[in-house]
């Protein structure tokens, strides 16, 4: 699976995406290397999100969404109707803005992703449960009680199982969507340390409202606006020096 | 004032009177029931009293009022004895009672036919039988011993010839298909099956002469009572079910027969047209209805829901089947009963009878009213129900949860399985629960699809094939209705109503509460608050 390290993982051009009248996304071309944080910020309602979900082909659950354009993952076309979307979305994991831990153990909710898949031996399944948790830093907090329910947890540790949980069926790219929106500020600091730590196995795209957050972890930044991306470059760049107009005025905090 | 209105205070108290009220009716309606229901098998005094015209009366006080004619206050007496008597109760003014005692060897005898009989045991005449006890009442309770014991000989007896009774009809059976195939008559299978018939028959009458041998020579041992009214009464010992004095009675004793009571309630067959003994065919016919509605209900409703909820495109079409399924709950019962009639009993029982059994007809088989055309009508009843609570329950699953399946790399179907179903089984339970409560309080279209007031057969023995779904069956609704509203002695049957509707209600408020019982613990499982 491993490509040559210069080659893009992910690859996105001439990406238009309507749901029914509206043009949320407009002709969008982007580039995503390899082990590296990518974060898309914007104003609400300009798209990031939703060119986030046309990884996975989460949007293909939206009725009303109509995708064309090409997405590259690691050369594969993503949007053709014989692309494997099971098998994609196992390669590519998403973590969400509320953290939707479900109605079972801690366990059972790590070795969710590999039971689907067919995986029930039991060894398989604890080095899972230790290796993932591990590398969510919530292995020491919740190791003596993996057999509670994961609904009794606090939202920022609840998140952090969220991404555990994502990271235990062994995707290459981790999508966040707005990962720490609904986290208190320390919880917020855990997950974006975690962030920093997935960074060497993981390739991470992140949207997020917040921009000190996004300076703070990724190494890329794109700035949309209305539904069509504005800017995208080395996040120091964009932040200390950035080529367009609006994307100043965004990150000066003079709209959005 | 303004301000008192204002600050909302007015319409708290009136969420809570409304509140009230609901309570005060249902404990009221609970109240009622079980103050007529528990008492009825109390053993109650037997008074007796002298009239001004010089006559007696000997019974049990049922009830205290005024007279709307002449104001004047009397008393309702349950004087039995309805084969001597005409009625079984009497109205008595107080002005004409002279003088009340409770005599304390007063007899009340529960009879097999006739109603209870009230009065005095005399002795007893037991031919060939050495009695030692010294007093009539030692010496009958003694006969009574030996004539329990040579009636469960008889009872041994009557199963056998119930059996016999069995093979016989299913050997009929075999010869009917075998001359409706088009054997011939002399055929070596058909004359073989006969004299097998033959022979078993011969066995039955030959056991069925040693029932009436026994039968008569208990029946010659009787005992002698005289009623209140002076006229003597000689009562075979096989007509005498219960009897006691209860006017001698301990509190404990009176304890131990009401316990008795109740247990024949519980595992009796009714006798004198329902009003009397016990209640088990209604009892086990109205579970196994309900149960075995649930079967049928539970899995379609659930899966059309799922149907509705999670795959069919939210359309004109959806949406139309919704609001049909909605207003289906609405439609009247006995519409569901008449559908039933045509649909399944007419139409699809009498087309397995005409494919299956046609050597039977023109007696119908499947083709008549029946506990599992019953089951599947009141399940048409109930489904939307189902349908309703399980789209609820997957309706307010947050898609965030849907979505974290999804993005797994889930499919839909194992979403649903994995995640969903678990998730809204506390909700289909609350439909389920509705539904069951509903289905056992249903009446109206089990008269004309499979209830009947006296069941000779459970639809549930040991006779293979165990479970008989053809036959009809007794149901505690019907029963109130029957017993309360077509007896022939309806004041004689009104506790038994109260009784029966005590039962009915304790049925459904059992299976509500294992119900309750199984979603909370779900309810534990699935869902834990977090903060």
């Amino acid at each position: 699976m491993e490509q040559t390290g210069t080659a893009p993982i992910l690859s996105v051009s001439g990406l238009n995406l309507h749901y029914g009248q509206a043009h949320a996304l407009k002709n969008v071309t982007l580039d995503m290397a390899r082990h590296q944080v990518t974060a898309f910020i914007g104003p609400s309602g300009c798209g990031k999100s939703t060119l986030l979900r046309c990884f996975n082909r989460m949007n293909d659950l939206v009725e009303s969404a109509r995708v064309d354009g090409s997405i590259r993952f690691n050369g594969a076309e993503v949007n053709e109707s014989s692309t494997d979307v099971i098998a994609l979305r196992r390669r590519i994991g998403m973590v969400f803005q509320q953290s939707n831990p479900f109605p079972k153990s801690i366990y059972e909710n790590i070795v969710y992703g590999l039971r689907i898949a067919g995986v029930n031996d039991k060894t398989t399944l604890d080095e899972a449960v230790e290796r993932s948790l591990k590398s969510a830093a919530i292995w020491n907090e919740v190791k003596d009680r993996l057999n509670d329910s994961a609904l009794g947890l606090s939202g920022g540790q609840a998140q952090r199982i969220c991404i555990a949980r994502a990271i235990a069926v062994n995707p290459e790219i981790i999508l966040m969507d707005e990962p720490c929106s609904a986290l208190d500020p320390i919880s917020t600091l855990k997950i974006e340390e975690l962030i920093e730590e997935l960074k060497s196995k993981y390739t991470i795209v992140i949207v997020t409202h917040n921009m000190q957050q996004a300076a703070r972890v990724s190494d890329v930044t794109a700035f949309f606006y209305l539904g069509e991306l504005i800017e995208a470059g080395g996040t120091r760049k964009i932040f200390t020096n950035p080529e367009k107009k609006q994307t100043e005025d965004y990150i000066t905090g003079r709209f959005g | 004032m303004k301000i008192f209105w204002k600050t909302g205070e007015p319409y708290v108290l009136a969420t809570g009177a409304a509140l009230a009220i609901i309570l005060v009716l249902s404990l009221t309606l609970v109240g009622t029931v079980m103050t007529n229901g528990l008492g009825y098998f109390w053993p109650r005094a037997l008074v007796q009293f002298e009239l001004k015209d010089g006559s007696r009366a000997l019974g049990q006080i049922t009830q205290q009022e005024k007279n709307p004619i002449s104001g004047e206050r009397r008393l309702q007496l349950k004087v039995g004895n309805r084969d001597v008597f005409g009625q079984d109760f009497r109205w008595i003014d107080e002005k004409e009672i002279v003088s009340r005692t409770t005599p304390v060897d007063a007899v009340l005898l529960e009879r097999r036919e006739h109603g209870n009989y009230f009065g005095m045991l005399q002795g007893v005449t037991a031919e060939g039988m050495s009695l030692s006890g010294g007093s009539p009442y030692e010496k009958l309770h003694q006969a009574r011993s030996v004539v329990a014991g040579k009636l469960d000989d008889t009872r041994t007896i009557k199963k056998q010839m119930s059996s016999l009774n069995t093979t016989v009809e299913g050997l009929r059976l075999k010869l009917q298909k075998l001359e409706y195939r088009g054997k011939e008559k002399n055929s070596s299978e058909i004359i073989e099956l006969t004299a097998l018939r033959e022979k078993t028959m011969a066995e039955f009458s030959l056991l069925n002469e040693k029932a009436t041998a026994t039968q008569t020579e208990i029946g010659r041992i009787t005992a002698q009572f005289t009623d209140s009214a002076g006229g003597g009464k000689d009562i075979s010992l096989l007509e005498i079910i219960a009897l006691q004095r209860p006017n001698s009675m301990s509190f404990f004793a009176k304890c131990g027969a009401y316990l008795e009571r109740v247990r024949e309630l519980l595992l009796d067959d009714p006798r004198e047209s329902n009003t009397e003994g016990g209640l088990f065919p209604a009892i086990f016919g109205t579970v196994m209805m309900v149960l075995l509605m649930s079967v049928f209900s539970l899995p379609f409703g659930v899966v059309a829901a799922i149907y509705l909820r999670e795959y069919a495109r939210d359309g004109l079409m959806t949406r139309m089947v919704r609001i049909a399924v909605n207003n289906l709950a609405g439609v009247p019962s006995i519409v569901y009963g008449v559908f039933g009639l045509g649909f399944f009993v007419y139409g699809i029982g009498g087309s397995i009878d005409s494919i299956f059994f046609p050597e039977r007809l023109p007696t119908p088989t499947f083709g008549t009213g029946g506990i599992l055309w019953s089951s599947l009508t009141l399940a048409l009843l109930t489904v939307p129900v189902v349908i309703v609570a399980t789209e609820e329950s997957l309706a307010s699953i947050p898609k965030g949860i849907r979505e974290g399946s999804l993005a797994l790399g889930a499919t839909k179907f194992q979403t649903l399985t994995k995640i969903l179903l678990p998730m809204a089984t506390p909700g289909i339970m609350t439909g389920l629960i509705l539904s069951m409560a509903r289905a056992a309080g249903e009446v109206a279209p089990l008269m004309i699809v499979g209830v009947v007031k006296l069941a000779p057969t459970l639809p549930f023995d040991t006779i293979y094939p165990y479970f008989h779904m053809d036959r009809k069956f007794m149901h505690l609704g019907f029963h109130i209705y029957d017993v309360g509203f077509q007896s022939p002695n309806v004041e004689a049957a009104k506790p038994m109503v109260f009784v029966t509707t005590m039962l009915l209600l304790a049925i459904v408020i059992f299976a509500s509460s294992a119900a309750i019982y199984l979603r909370n613990r779900m309810r534990g499982k699935y869902t834990t608050s977090t903060f």
